[in-house]
């Protein structure tokens, strides 16, 4: 049996990948605050639209603020730690992948180490600050439950989109140039998840809560918190299964790529 | 508990038995990249490993460092099963590849190293001690703090070869580690490397194109084309029976008809109208100081040199044989 690395090989990779992006102060901060702006825009078209209608798929402005909020904070988090999935087909190409398969670590715990993209957190803060807002503008009735659920729906949500997004990016060892259809999932999946699922037609909400877990990013615990009914009549257990189902598949689809890759060597 | 480095001393450091690797290509026949290849190298060794372009060098290395699943055969490496064991291997091996970097590229070079360091787990004590012995014998201590995208090619090979011993591995395989580098730099770090084998024992499997390399470093010298092991031998021997041909090149002063004719030449090749010609010599038979007495006493010689066989003549002459 190979040994387990403590986790401090990871930290270090990290620690070393946050040193590199610093080398770079000025393109940093750049991207920084550019990122906080395209989510702000995306608010700004939420608050436009709600000029016009009083409510969209049966929830007011604040309560689609809520999922909007909940869902960019999820999205940034997710997009820190495996964003940088989305290099894979240029690390195949240069060769990055096998120096990563020759150092005695996971690949993809090293993927996720190789590059913390710190510039996202502008969308970490403005979904956050989003996510305040709404938070004291709807009506909750608080209970030790909700305020648990709106402490870990953001890691939930966040562990969801990475799940989505590692089984995305796997699509690059299959298709040498897989990157558009990933980019498509996981730029995709931020509009998504971003909206009550009422607004769409019915087999997307069916594809969002089954197939691709995107409704349980935001709008599920959204409607735990406001104590409202859920229109596809799920079991809540499912709820919380939701993330951990995210994972398994998304390591299984993972592995078997990786292994594949190995073994074309393409 | 994973056994000490060096405990398995008892098994081949690099085991193959017809190894084969094919690549699958859409709507035609496979590609094979490794036909059969058998190999044993015992620890301690310097092997180098040659081929031309397409050979299947790259391909077999992958095998053997886990990196591409065999098609067919069997293949052990420190006693391992490359693909299965990884990460097990990850520990015991290092790999440099010529053409492609294994550092941090935007932090300093000695920052590499002590991440290289977490990740294979090196005792700090045992870490500084080893990181020091290499600064010094590879003369890095000017440009330790100093980014690696900013560091010469050679600076940067002395970095990366460091990188892949400072784990103290069994088997160090280097893929093309002089390619683009300058006399000097080449020099030091062949010197360095035979002193890695001779006093330390690390296991050599060498792919160049540089003859040098080879003759420096390796004693046995394992020569693969299509995918197959052609020669497999002790340098000396190979040398004296396919590649001996030094050649020695003269620019005459006027236009002469080839120097047919001397002894020990083996063949003359005419250039420049008759102005240069190249007298390909066996130093068994002649030296390259009665050549040159000999071509003088024939024609006004301008310019002369005298150059060993390259890689490619020997391994051209590998294939002719």
């Amino acid at each position: 049996m190979a040994e387990r690395p403590g986790l401090e090989a990871y930290c270090r990779l990290l620690g070393g990948a946050v040193r590199s992006q610093l080398a770079y102060p000025a393109s940093f901060g750049l991207q920084l605050v550019g990122q906080a702006l395209a989510q702000g825009v995306d608010l700004l078209a939420i608050l436009v639209l709600f000029g016009r209608v009083a409510a969209m798929g049966g929830f007011s402005r604040d309560e689609v603020l809520l999922i909007y909020g909940l869902a960019s904070v999820g999205f940034g988090l997710a997009d820190l730690a495996v964003g940088q999935l989305d290099q894979l087909p240029d690390l195949i190409r240069s060769g990055q992948l096998d120096a990563m398969l020759l150092r005695p670590l996971s690949v993809l715990g090293q993927l996720c180490a190789a590059d913390l993209a710190l510039r996202r957190l502008g969308r970490v803060v403005a979904g956050a600050v989003t996510l305040g807002y709404a938070l004291l503008a709807v009506e909750i009735t608080w209970t030790p439950a909700r305020v648990a659920l709106v402490i870990v729906s953001p890691l939930s949500a966040a562990v969801i989109l990475g799940a989505i997004w590692v089984a995305a990016a796997s699509v690059c060892f299959w298709v040498v140039d897989g990157r558009e259809l990933a980019n498509s999932v996981t730029y995709g999946s931020n509009e998504f998840t971003s909206y009550p699922i009422t607004i769409f037609s019915d087999w997307v909400r069916r594809l969002l809560a089954f197939i691709v877990p995107g409704a349980f990013v935001a709008y599920y615990p959204v409607l735990g918190l406001l104590g409202k009914p859920d229109p596809l009549g799920l079991p809540a257990v499912l709820r919380w299964c939701a993330p951990l189902a995210a994972v398994t598949a998304a390591t299984l689809v993972w592995r078997t790529g990786l292994r594949r890759y190995v073994g074309t060597g393409s | 508990m994973r056994p000490s480095p060096r405990s398995r001393a008892g098994s081949p450091a690099v085991e193959t038995q017809d190894l084969r690797r094919e690549f699958r290509r859409r709507r035609s026949d496979p590609v094979v990249a490794v036909d059969s290849v058998t190999l044993s190298i015992a620890p301690g060794e310097a092997v180098g490993f040659l081929g031309p372009n397409g050979a299947g060098k790259s391909t077999t290395i992958k095998m053997l460092t886990g990196i591409l699943v065999p098609t067919a055969g069997h293949v052990r490496v420190c006693g391992l099963e490359p693909v299965r064991r990884r990460r097990e291997l990850a520990r015991r091996i290092g790999v440099v590849f010529g053409q492609r970097s294994h550092l941090w590229w935007d932090l300093p070079l000695v920052e590499s190293f002590e991440l290289l360091r977490a990740v294979h787990r090196v005792p700090a004590a045992v870490f500084a001690d080893r990181l020091e012995r290499h600064v010094e014998l590879l003369d890095m201590a000017g440009f330790l703090r100093t980014p690696v995208r900013q560091l010469s090619l050679g600076q940067r090979m002395r970095g990366e070869v460091t990188a892949a011993l400072l784990h103290d591995p069994e088997l160090v395989v280097l893929d093309e580690p002089t390619i683009g580098l300058d006399l000097a730099s080449k020099e030091r770090l062949r010197g360095f490397l035979a002193g890695v084998n001779a006093e330390r024992g690390v296991t050599l499997l060498l792919t160049t194109h540089d003859l040098p390399d080879v003759e420096r470093l390796c004693r046995r010298l394992v020569v693969i084309d299509q995918g197959r092991v052609l020669v497999d031998g002790d340098l000396d021997t190979l040398r004296r029976r396919f590649g001996g041909a030094r050649q020695l090149v003269v620019e005459l002063v006027e236009p002469s008809a080839a120097l047919d004719g001397l002894p020990g030449v083996l063949a003359v090749t005419v250039e420049a109208g008759g102005l240069r010609q190249r007298l390909a010599f066996s130093p068994s038979q002649t030296t390259a100081a009665t050549l040159i007495a000999d071509v003088a006493r024939r024609v006004a010689v301008r310019d002369l040199t005298v150059t060993e066989p390259s890689i490619e003549d020997l391994v051209r002459t590998l294939y002719a044989s």
